[in-house]
């Protein structure tokens, strides 16, 4: 439902997207995770046809995004990065305008309004004027407004962005519930947090340029190697490590633990349990060591050999 | 035409849009009038000078007719009812500069343009949209406050204007609204901040206003039908500015240009890549080429290239100056034909050499010596391309075709003359003209190039571009080409052109 081939985009000398090519099918969502600058936004306007892009081609919905932008944008939800609001409009007569734009029937509109004002929680704020509506209740009027035709891609750049952790979870959840076998949604975040809860898969954009595409176990794998497990023992025993060399290889070791990575946790962990109890060691727990996104982001910035990226609180910032 | 069934199980068509592309213009349109009416301060404005105005000038025009009808001056109170109907239509108007030059860069600035781009309203739908949205409160405003004068004029001094005259004032206001906001509007659009906006609104204001004093004057002196070439004259540039605005919308420039600072090293390297060109000689291959021998390829390249190249993009331009050309002379009979010359002021068998080293008395014109020729051409198609960067490329075809149109007013008159007008022409212009022609169409149609990119540049180019491209050309040719051609000229017809006169008419 969304091909990118090669999309690049230049500002006169600056190359803000550098050959990105990605596919997004119905029924999956894909994050697009990178730092303020690393040119998300600017995809995701190449892809709702408001930019042309440089060079590359880009299908949305099936049609291009250069031959036939205006049937790109009719099929097209896009949630900007700033909710963009009428502030002296009331909230119900800004949907009634956008769907109105949108070729609604007067009856579409109505169902539609009513159902997504009631979705989001903002059927007591219909009547006034969003002016008056907090920064999480107009962020949510502006995905009810990118909903509002039902459009069969969606773009939600930030959408949890200004909103408290209640409202947040509702967007959350309203965009899983979007996920449909008939439509592709594309999130553009620098929010690991939201990336990691809500898409199928990731890519990871920084300077332009795609540095890394995938599930998040492919992204684990690649990035991180086979998966960890750890073993934590009653008590600490000596030369515990030494047990278990044989199958795996111990990487780090503790009074009471052992970490080792294995690529077949289903065939290596229950020799590695027998060989414990075979030497009469108690296991308390054997489990996997969590690996983040932020850890996956991490590797592959290093890489890609563009220097330390940071993280701050859960978000990913860059300075060039 | 695609239909399917929504998520949510209720039917959406597609390409309705494409259907119905009027009525989302006009849902635009009620949207920004709706929103502009909210605003305290767009309305309290609106009814000063709809309402009260207008009745406070029917008060001071009864005042005044009663004034000057007592100093024996009624034809100043007849002229002054009407310039005072025209003064209260336009008051209104002037404010729709204030809803215009915000109508796309203050979205920008309050970040609701996204949004509206991202629905399938095409490029001319959203300019035309805002465009009539910033029009029409103004002028329905300012027939009102028309409506208001009329009423108090007619209730205090039971006058009525003639139909053509208020049919004139109701055209003259509209068209100078259409002009003021098609001309804001484009600065909008083109503009990244609203202070930049309110800055270049004085391109505006002040022709807008010189055009005023000349409609007062023209008011006063009641020839009306001055004022109805003033109204083609007005509706003609603003098609040109809608145009202009539709063709040059560009979203992208609204989007992501976020500071007004050039980037001047950016605007040299663009400039310069279109000065450049390819060597070429004779199919040789530069390299294996001595290297104190490729400055050929160069000239090679220039004459036999890029050149030709440039003149072959400048084929609408050229075109166009030839048919104004063709217009010069139309205009040149014309005026010979109503105005003739007395009998006998034209005597070509009394031309002798003395006749040309004489021009030099005459303070004002040029000096008739090889340099004192090229300095004035040269002068003159520098000067036409400067003005027609201001005039959309007009100016400089205007200025061709004077010089022109008074050529063709003599041959005339030599005609009328008794004198063979093709030997006049082929004496007085053909030997150096059959160079200075070509360079003068040349010049000026790469000048109108220049004026007309802000309105059309070229496909796949941003203004700028197309205008440095249009700038580069005008440069490269005026120096390899024209310059050359007009020296020939110049040395022509100050050595040559005298003799051939003398041969074909003089003593």
């Amino acid at each position: 439902m969304i091909e990118l081939r090669e999309l690049t985009k230049t500002f006169d000398d600056f190359l803000a997207v550098d050959r990105v090519s990605f596919s997004v099918a119905p029924g999956e969502i894909l994050a697009l995770l990178g730092p303020n600058g690393a040119g998300k936004t600017t995809t995701v306007r190449m892809l709702a046809a408001i930019l042309p892009p440089t060079s590359g081609t880009a299908f949305v919905a099936g049609h291009s995004v250069v031959e036939h932008p205006q049937q790109v944008r009719q099929r097209v939800g896009l949630l900007t990065e700033h909710p963009g609001l009428y502030l002296r409009m009331r909230g119900v007569d800004y949907l009634d305008f956008f769907g109105r734009l949108m070729s609604l029937s007067e009856r579409e509109r109505k169902r539609q309004t009513d159902l997504l004002l009631e979705q989001l929680g903002l059927t007591e704020a219909r009547d006034r004027r969003m002016g008056t509506y907090s920064k999480g209740m107009r962020q949510k009027m502006a995905l009810a407004r990118s909903m509002l035709h039902d459009p069969s891609v969606l773009l939600l750049d930030e959408p949890t962005s200004a909103m408290d952790p209640h409202s947040a979870k509702l967007v959350r959840d309203a965009i899983l519930g979007l996920r449909s076998h008939k439509r592709a949604i594309v999130i553009c975040t620098h929010n690991l947090a939201v990336a990691e809860a809500l898409a199928d898969r990731v890519a990871i954009i920084r300077r332009g340029r795609i540095i890394a595409l995938g599930t998040l176990p492919e992204l684990r794998r690649r990035h991180l190697g086979p998966p960890r497990m750890e073993v934590r023992l009653t008590h600490p025993v000596d030369g515990a490590g030494g047990l278990i060399s044989d199958l795996v290889h111990v990487e780090e070791q503790g009074g009471d633990w052992l970490r080792y990575a294995t690529p077949d946790p289903d065939r290596t962990n229950p020799l590695v349990l027998r060989a414990l109890a075979g030497a009469n060691v108690s296991v308390v727990t054997l489990s996997r060591v969590p690996r983040s996104l932020e850890d996956v982001y991490l590797q592959a910035v290093n890489a890609a050999g563009d220097g330390a990226p940071h993280i701050v609180e859960g978000t990913v910032v860059d300075k060039r | 035409m695609e239909s399917g069934f929504s998520v949510t199980g209720y039917p959406v068509t597609e390409n309705r849009a494409a259907r119905h592309p009027v009525r989302l213009i006009l849902v635009l349109v009620g949207r920004e009038i709706r929103d502009t009416l909210r605003d305290w301060r767009m309305v309290i404005p609106i009814l000063i000078l709809t309402l009260l105005f207008p009745a406070l000038m029917s008060v001071v025009a009864d005042m005044a007719l009663g004034w000057v009808a007592r100093y024996g001056a009624p034809i100043i109170g007849d002229r002054l009812l009407p310039f005072m109907l025209m003064v209260v239509g336009f008051f209104p108007i002037s404010f729709s500069l204030v809803i215009a030059l915000e109508t796309f860069v203050g979205e920008k600035e309050r970040k609701s343009l996204e949004p509206l781009l991202a629905t399938p309203l095409s490029d001319a739908q959203l300019y035309l949209g805002k465009t009539l949205a910033a029009l029409i409160p103004p002028l329905l405003a300012a027939y009102l406050g028309i409506s208001v004068y009329l009423i108090g004029l007619f209730a205090f001094k039971g006058w009525t204007p003639p139909l053509k005259l208020l049919a004139l004032v109701l055209m003259l206001t509209t068209s100078e609204g259409l002009v003021m906001v098609s001309g804001a509007v484009v600065i909008s659009s083109q503009t990244t901040s609203v202070r930049a906006a309110n800055l270049l609104a004085s391109f505006i204001i002040i022709p807008v206003a010189f055009l005023m004093q000349g409609e007062a004057l023209i008011m006063f002196w009641a020839n009306y039908s001055v004022l109805w070439w003033i109204v083609l004259f007005l509706v003609v540039v603003d098609a040109i500015l809608v145009r202009m605005g539709i063709h040059i919308f560009n979203r992208e420039f609204l989007l992501g240009r976020e500071i007004d600072e050039p980037n001047i090293p950016y605007l040299w390297r663009t400039f310069w890549g279109y000065m450049r060109w390819r060597p070429w000689l004779f199919g040789l291959r530069m390299e294996a080429l001595p290297r104190w021998l490729r400055w050929l390829g160069s000239i090679g390249g220039l004459y036999r290239r890029h050149i030709p190249m440039v003149l072959r993009r400048s084929w609408l331009a050229i075109v166009t100056v030839v048919m104004g050309l063709g217009l010069a002379a139309v205009l040149g009979s014309d005026y010979a034909a109503r105005f003739p010359l007395p009998a006998g002021v034209l005597q070509l068998d009394q031309v002798s050499p003395e006749s040309f080293s004489d021009l030099p008395a005459i303070d004002w014109l040029p000096s008739f010596t090889v340099w004192g020729v090229l300095a004035n051409n040269v002068r003159a198609l520098v000067g036409a391309m400067l003005l027609s960067i201001f005039s959309f490329g007009t100016m400089a075809i205007a200025l061709l075709m004077a010089p022109l149109t008074i050529v063709f007013f003599f041959v005339a008159q030599a005609a009328y003359a008794g004198y063979d007008p093709l030997l006049f022409f082929s004496a007085f212009v053909l030997p150096h003209g059959v160079l200075e022609l070509p360079a003068a169409v040349i010049a000026t149609a790469l000048a109108v190039r220049l004026g007309a990119a802000f309105m059309s540049p070229p496909k796949g180019m941003t203004v700028g571009e197309g205008w440095l491209r249009a700038l580069a050309d005008f440069v490269t040719v005026f120096i390899a080409l024209i310059v050359p051609l007009l020296a020939l000229a110049a040395l022509i017809e100050v050595n040559v052109t005298p003799a051939v006169v003398v041969w074909a008419f003089g003593r």
